[in-house]
């Protein structure tokens, strides 16, 4: 056994500290220590992207991150999306436009495009397409994925304006 | 799927990350963005006792020019390489060969570095780095020393690196203004490896080609450089023969394994046809 290590971020806004062995793995503390069971284990192999969060401003696949790497870091998680009763903008749009049929990749596309908004509030069908290729939908879903994703990128312009 | 125990250390200046590389020896290993590694690491491949993590070393990254030279942290993440407004105008076959490793995700957290030291002869900056004519500083606690990308790697997952270094940065000279390139990949579906792909850079002095390099992707232990390629067109035009002969002249070189992603032959036809392809949209990239 390894030595643990102590790690403090920030998981949706709140100081967390756990303390933990160097081969934990992020998703698997999300999940079993902090009990955010919001993102997803697929494969576990960094292909499917269910386990994807927000790190330090980046989207990334948390079954190949290890906790001790978090060290201070800021963690965006779906739990962390609706704010007082209401849904995020994405969430709303994944709803209304049936971007989600099993729902098993859902946290991880929400997560995802969220960064992907961020980074380009107005992408076009095939910018989306692009830059979400790294989350699988195995109900292949895609079409009302994007039009999801397109709808919300609309209504957070609306807000914003 | 969790790695073996080890010993995790994330030092803050490379003299410390150089410190524990000499301290531990065979036993470490330098963990990059991680997406080669801990993959290796969780099915067992690879059960380093330490692990030094160069991500808090800010010093490894970054992209300037200086001179004629372009500089870039060893660290820099793919994405940061895609989103570089200098390296879109003066080196895009960097930012194009970019955009087709994996998946964005990755992307956030790969680096170019780790790319081009893991040795995979299926990763995509090794062949990019011999197109571009690239080379490699490597630092180790007695010094420094800088390699060229042709040469440096040598086997499956080997390279010129010794156990004791760290690459800092690597060095690319400034492609000439007017010079076209392309990164030609043939892929299965996004996040996979390549069955085939071809790196070029060309130039062109009227419809002549003054200069150009080739280098081929995953059909070989190594990244390959087709030099009886790039030697067939040199002061000749970009016709269709002549670039159905260099594409033979690459197929040549071709030592490709069989697996799911195809038989040899097939492989290195696709090498062939790759070389076609980033050969006429280079060419049609550079100017006249």
């Amino acid at each position: 056994m390894a030595t643990k290590q102590a790690v403090s971020m920030k998981l949706n806004g709140k100081v967390v500290d756990v303390v933990v062995e160097p081969r934990e793995l992020l998703i698997h503390t999300l999940r079993e220590n902090l009990g955010h069971t919001g993102p997803h284990i697929g494969c576990e192999t960094s292909h499917c992207g269910a386990c994807t969060v927000d790190l330090d401003g980046m989207s990334v696949k948390s079954c190949t991150v290890l906790t001790v790497q978090c060290q201070n870091s800021e963690l965006l998680t779906i739990e962390g999306f609706e704010k007082g009763g209401v849904l995020h903008a994405l969430q709303e749009c994944f709803s209304e436009q049936h971007g989600l049929q099993c729902g098993y990749c859902t946290p991880g596309m929400i997560t995802r495009a969220y960064r992907l908004l961020k980074e380009n509030p107005d992408p076009t069908e095939e910018e989306i397409r692009y830059w979400m290729a790294g989350n699988l939908c195995r109900c292949t879903g895609y079409q009302n994925i994007v039009k999801a994703v397109q709808f919300a990128a609309k209504k957070l312009a609306t807000k914003a304006a | 799927m969790i790695p073996r125990p080890f010993e995790y250390y994330a030092p803050a200046s490379i003299l410390d990350a150089l410190g524990l590389l000499q301290k531990y020896g065979e036993e470490a290993k330098l963990l990059a963005g991680g997406h080669s590694l801990l993959p290796m690491m969780k099915l067992r491949f690879a059960q380093p006792g330490h692990l030094i993590d160069l991500g808090k070393i800010s010093e490894l990254r970054g992209i300037r020019e200086d001179g004629d030279t372009i500089r870039i942290g060893a660290m820099t993440s793919e994405n940061d390489l895609i989103w570089s407004a200098l390296l879109q105008k003066k080196c895009p076959l960097l930012v194009e060969g970019a955009r087709h490793i994996s998946d964005p995700q990755v992307r956030y957290r790969g680096t170019i570095g780790g790319d081009i030291c893991h040795g995979d002869p299926a990763n995509d900056h090794p062949a990019v780095m011999l197109a571009l004519g690239a080379s490699f500083v490597l630092r180790s606690s007695t010094g420094e020393r800088v390699v060229p990308a042709d040469g440096f790697f040598v086997g499956m997952y080997a390279t010129a690196m010794h156990a004791d270094e760290i690459m800092t940065e690597i060095r690319i000279p400034t492609p000439a203004s007017g010079t076209g390139s392309c990164y030609s990949k043939l892929k299965r579906k996004i996040g996979d490896f390549a069955t085939a792909a071809a790196a070029v850079t060309l130039a062109m002095k009227g419809e002549m080609v003054s200069q150009v390099t080739i280098a081929l992707t995953n059909v070989g232990a190594t990244p390959l450089k087709a030099r009886a390629a790039e030697d067939s067109l040199r002061g000749k035009s970009l016709t269709d023969a002549n670039i159905a002969n260099a594409a033979h002249l690459a197929m040549s070189i071709c030592d490709p394994s069989p697996d799911q992603r195809g038989s040899a032959e097939y492989k290195t036809a696709m090498a062939g046809e790759m070389t076609q392809r980033a050969l006429r949209t280079a060419g049609s990239r550079a100017l006249r």
